[in-house]
């Protein structure tokens, strides 16, 4: 890393109607360095990415990359000025091959009809991959690489148009933890190319894991940019929220009951499941850890009826359940939160009063028809108490922050006075306050005697959350652990299905 | 769980909340006339409306023949049946489905309504068999698009050619005729100033309307076409949804086709030939997008009204009438090109 500014960002401003995305913003990035940039939803970091990307116009300002003012008018600017950016979403055509994908839209051809030069793609590729140190097939198609080597590939993309500054969004949020290293060793790569890398993040551990230095947003408005060795991981947090966010321990009062609330028996699920086992008791919070692919949200979706089960019988409260489809699930009192909210959870052209009443709307029904004066009593109640960011109830949900969007989505779900609520990864992509909140109001959830299953990426988190937490690989149940006796080792043991010295594995 | 408990949470870590409680509902539900009428034309309706009262301003100043009471009260009966079969098909398309035997429905419904009458049987039995007719086709629809798991416009181009084979086979291509006089007031008689095609039409528009846009069913047509997925996982009955839309636009185009029949006093087995485009045409215009999850039935309303003055104007004027599908097929497109740039101003 080395003192040379090569990009300044000066009194950027941009609104949006209706709301103030950025104030008065400015960066700096020094070549070669990682900078990462931090900030509650809505903070203005994606927005001020993508003034850089050149996917917005700013209002005010200026950007001086290299010692000149730049005004990009659209992405394919700021491209050719060697600002490349990596989206969380990634912008990979899925169906082509990752060489395919590093050249897309600038195929090399040959003069007269404009053939496509396949050799010299894939020989370059080749050459990239190899400047990266990983180990991809160039000629495979995109769908069947793991999404840490789809990220890879989009590197190799940004390093093959020469960009000097990469902006990624968000590049670890898809990743499972074991490939998260294999992405920080690419990244060092190229800082040593001199490639300045701007780095979108809510994971704390990440930024600091990687980051050269730390610029923190807030509400638009820039707060702090300091190195990474200079501060620590609670100033960051405190300059993120405005204010100071102890680590709230409610372990003390947490009071579990006796009453089995929620029993899996033998659940099967051809070539997914197999022999599920578990009780949750009342007010008892499990959590569920395991790698991508050992069937959590499988497990979750089969209990709630999404998927058909082969065998095995669901008990809510002592009382067999007969769920044929996700219908009986919702009248029985299982609520479930998915994974993906915009794909499978969000109506995104609807309001977000629609999208809070969706599962709920026959308690607003009278004789057929909806009272809307209702449904809004019941939507400003849980904006009011979940302090959810809405212009207003009639705010499309499409037009809200990640974590605003999560929390409506879980709202959907309180409406429906739910006996279990199965959570599926619900902090993903999701700031430390909005982060914080959710956790808070599962531990309140939890004490009014709900069930919670809380499937869940992020080791530490699912530590401090759950009473109890399953591990699971492949399928199966790999451990049980208790809160007390839990540690990441043993969930990663037990998740990876290797032996810890003298720790016997449980379940199985 | 209760707001109140959550609310205990809020204390813990004092976040700013904004409390839109009332005044949101006040927004949304503003009083008065005026509240009534704001409700009625959102912002996209108005849009199209606009077009259609200029189109008519414009028609009364360049042509005398406009805005007689004869004149506005045909074009109002010719484009009554057209738009009855909007409505169900605004249902279908909001499921981001599509409907094409329609056309065949109103051929085939018609043609067995026509042959019960001329058979002697009662003129309510012979109207219902029509009806019926027409509801168990798109009662088929449903079936195929639902279990069988068929695409829409796969299943629904497979019916059209059914239903216009089976009138072909019953009908040998001959028009069916007489009618008892009875039977022809339906087509050809009035209430007060209105034919009654227009009133049906009116009836139909109005119970339409409030059945998307008030009921629970509605709403789930709504979040069905949105996003089948997460409705599913929301808890509803994806299914029934859409065999309900597909079902009312067969019970519509039934109910259409006697209107037809009445009006033309005979029935022939090419009636109704292209009028599913014609009743996409209307949808379309009216705002409603083809992949599905918002629209409206007022839309598809003032989408047939404005193709039927279209048509009106051209003849009025003493346009050559093979110009008129070039006109409708100019206005589509606008249509369509001036709500995809409003959508994209709204998002961003």
């Amino acid at each position: 890393m080395s003192s040379e500014i090569i990009l300044e960002m000066q009194g950027i401003s941009k609104s949006f109607p209706g709301v103030q995305a950025l104030a008065d913003v400015a960066l700096q990035a020094h070549k070669g360095e990682v900078h990462a940039i931090v900030g509650e939803n809505g903070a203005g970091k994606s927005t001020l990415m993508k003034i850089l990307a050149g996917a917005y116009k700013k209002d005010e300002g200026t950007i001086i990359l290299n010692g000149e003012a730049v005004d990009f008018r659209s992405p394919l600017d700021a491209q050719n000025s060697g600002i490349a950016i990596i989206y969380q979403e990634f912008n990979l055509a899925s169906h082509l091959s990752a060489e395919a994908n590093i050249y897309i839209g600038r195929e090399p051809s040959s003069k007269p009809f404009g053939f496509i030069k396949q050799r010299e793609i894939h020989k370059k590729s080749v050459e990239l991959f190899e400047q990266l140190n990983v180990n991809i097939d160039p000629k495979k198609e995109v769908r069947y690489l793991s999404v840490c080597q789809q990220q890879i590939t989009e590197i190799a993309k940004a390093l093959s148009l020469n960009s000097s500054v990469l902006i990624m969004d968000e590049p670890t949020s898809a990743l499972p933890e074991n490939e998260v290293k294999d992405l920080f060793d690419v990244i060092r790569r190229i800082k040593e190319e001199g490639v300045s890398i701007l780095f979108i993040s809510h994971n704390l551990e990440d930024v600091f894991e990687i980051a050269d230095r730390i610029t923190v947003l807030r509400d638009g408005k820039h707060v702090a940019t300091d190195l990474t060795s200079n501060v620590s991981r609670d100033k960051i947090v405190s300059w993120m929220v405005g204010r100071d966010i102890g680590d709230v321990n409610h372990r003390s009062d947490r009071v579990i009951g006796d009453e089995v609330v929620l029993k899996v028996e033998n659940l099967n699920r051809k070539d997914v499941l197999f022999d599920i086992n578990f009780e949750l008791y009342k007010g008892e919070i499990m959590g569920i850890a395991g790698l991508l692919g050992a069937g959590r949200t499988e497990l979750l979706r089969c209990i709630f009826g999404a998927d058909p089960k082969t065998s095995g019988e669901v008990y809510l409260s002592g009382e067999r359940c007969l769920i044929k489809n996700t219908t009986d699930s919702v009248d029985y009192g299982i609520a479930y939160v998915p994974e993906d909210r915009k794909q499978e959870g969000l109506f995104l052209g609807l309001t977000s009063r629609e999208n809070l009443t969706a599962a709920s709307l026959k308690e607003y029904t009278r004789y057929g028809f909806v009272d809307k004066k209702q449904e809004n009593i019941v939507t400003s109640d849980y904006v009011d108490s979940m302090a959810i960011k809405l212009a207003s109830h009639e705010q499309f949900v499409l037009n809200l922050s990640g974590g605003n969007q999560q929390k409506v989505l879980i709202a959907r779900w309180l409406a429906t006075n739910p006996k279990v609520l199965l959570l599926d990864d619900p902090t993903r992509g999701i700031d430390i306050g909005a982060r914080a909140a959710i956790h808070e109001l599962i531990f309140a959830l939890a004490n009014q005697g709900i069930g919670v299953v809380f499937v869940s990426s992020e080791l530490p988190e699912v530590i401090k959350v759950s009473d109890r937490i399953l591990v699971m690989a492949r399928g199966l149940i790999a451990g049980e652990f208790s809160h007390e006796e839990v540690t990441q080792e043993k969930i990663m043991a037990a998740a990876t299905e290797t032996m810890l010295c003298d720790m016997p594995l449980d379940g199985d | 769980m209760t707001p109140e408990e959550v609310k205990e949470v809020k204390e813990d870590i004092q976040i700013q909340s904004s409390t839109t409680g009332e005044a949101a509902a006040a927004e949304a539900n503003p009083g008065g006339v005026w509240g009534i009428i704001k409700r009625l034309f959102s912002f996209r309706e108005a849009g199209i409306l606009f077009v259609l009262i200029a189109i008519c301003v414009f028609l009364s100043i360049a042509t005398p023949n406009f805005l007689t009471e004869k004149n506005i009260m045909n074009v109002a009966r010719q484009f009554s049946v057209i738009a009855i079969i909007a409505v169900g098909m605004t249902y279908v398309i909001v499921t981001a489905g599509i409907d094409l035997s329609v056309g065949s429905i109103v051929a085939f419904s018609g043609c067995m309504t026509a042959m019960a009458l001329v058979n002697g049987w009662s003129i309510p039995v012979s109207i219902a068999v029509g009806i019926v007719l027409g509801t168990l086709v798109g009662l088929l629809n449903g079936f195929l698009i639902v279990k069988v798991n068929l695409a829409p416009f796969i299943a629904t181009l497979g019916t059209m050619g059914i239903a216009r084979g089976l009138v072909l086979a019953f009908t040998k291509g001959y028009p069916i005729q007489p009618f008892p006089e009875e039977f022809e007031v339906i087509g050809r008689g009035f209430i007060g100033p209105l034919p009654i095609p227009v009133v049906i039409m009116l009836v139909i528009v109005i119970c339409g309307h409030l059945l998307l846009s008030r009921t629970t069913l509605g709403r789930y047509i709504y979040y069905v076409g949105s996003n089948p997925t997460a409705a599913r996982l929301s808890g509803l009955k994806v299914g029934r949804v859409l065999v309900f839309a597909y079902t009312a636009a067969g019970f519509l185009s039934g109910l259409a086709s006697v209107v037809l029949i009445s009006r033309l006093t005979s029935a022939q087995s090419n009636m109704g030939q292209g009028w599913e485009l014609d009743a996409i045409a209307a949808v379309v215009i009216g705002g409603t997008s083809l992949s599905g999850g918002e629209g409206s039935v007022i839309g598809s309303l003032i989408g047939a009204a404005l193709m039927g003055v279209i048509r009106n104007a051209l003849i009025l004027l003493g346009v050559n009438v093979y110009w008129q599908s070039v006109v409708i097929g100019v206005v589509i497109v606008l249509a369509v090109a001036i709500d995809a740039f409003r959508q994209k101003r709204r998002v961003v």
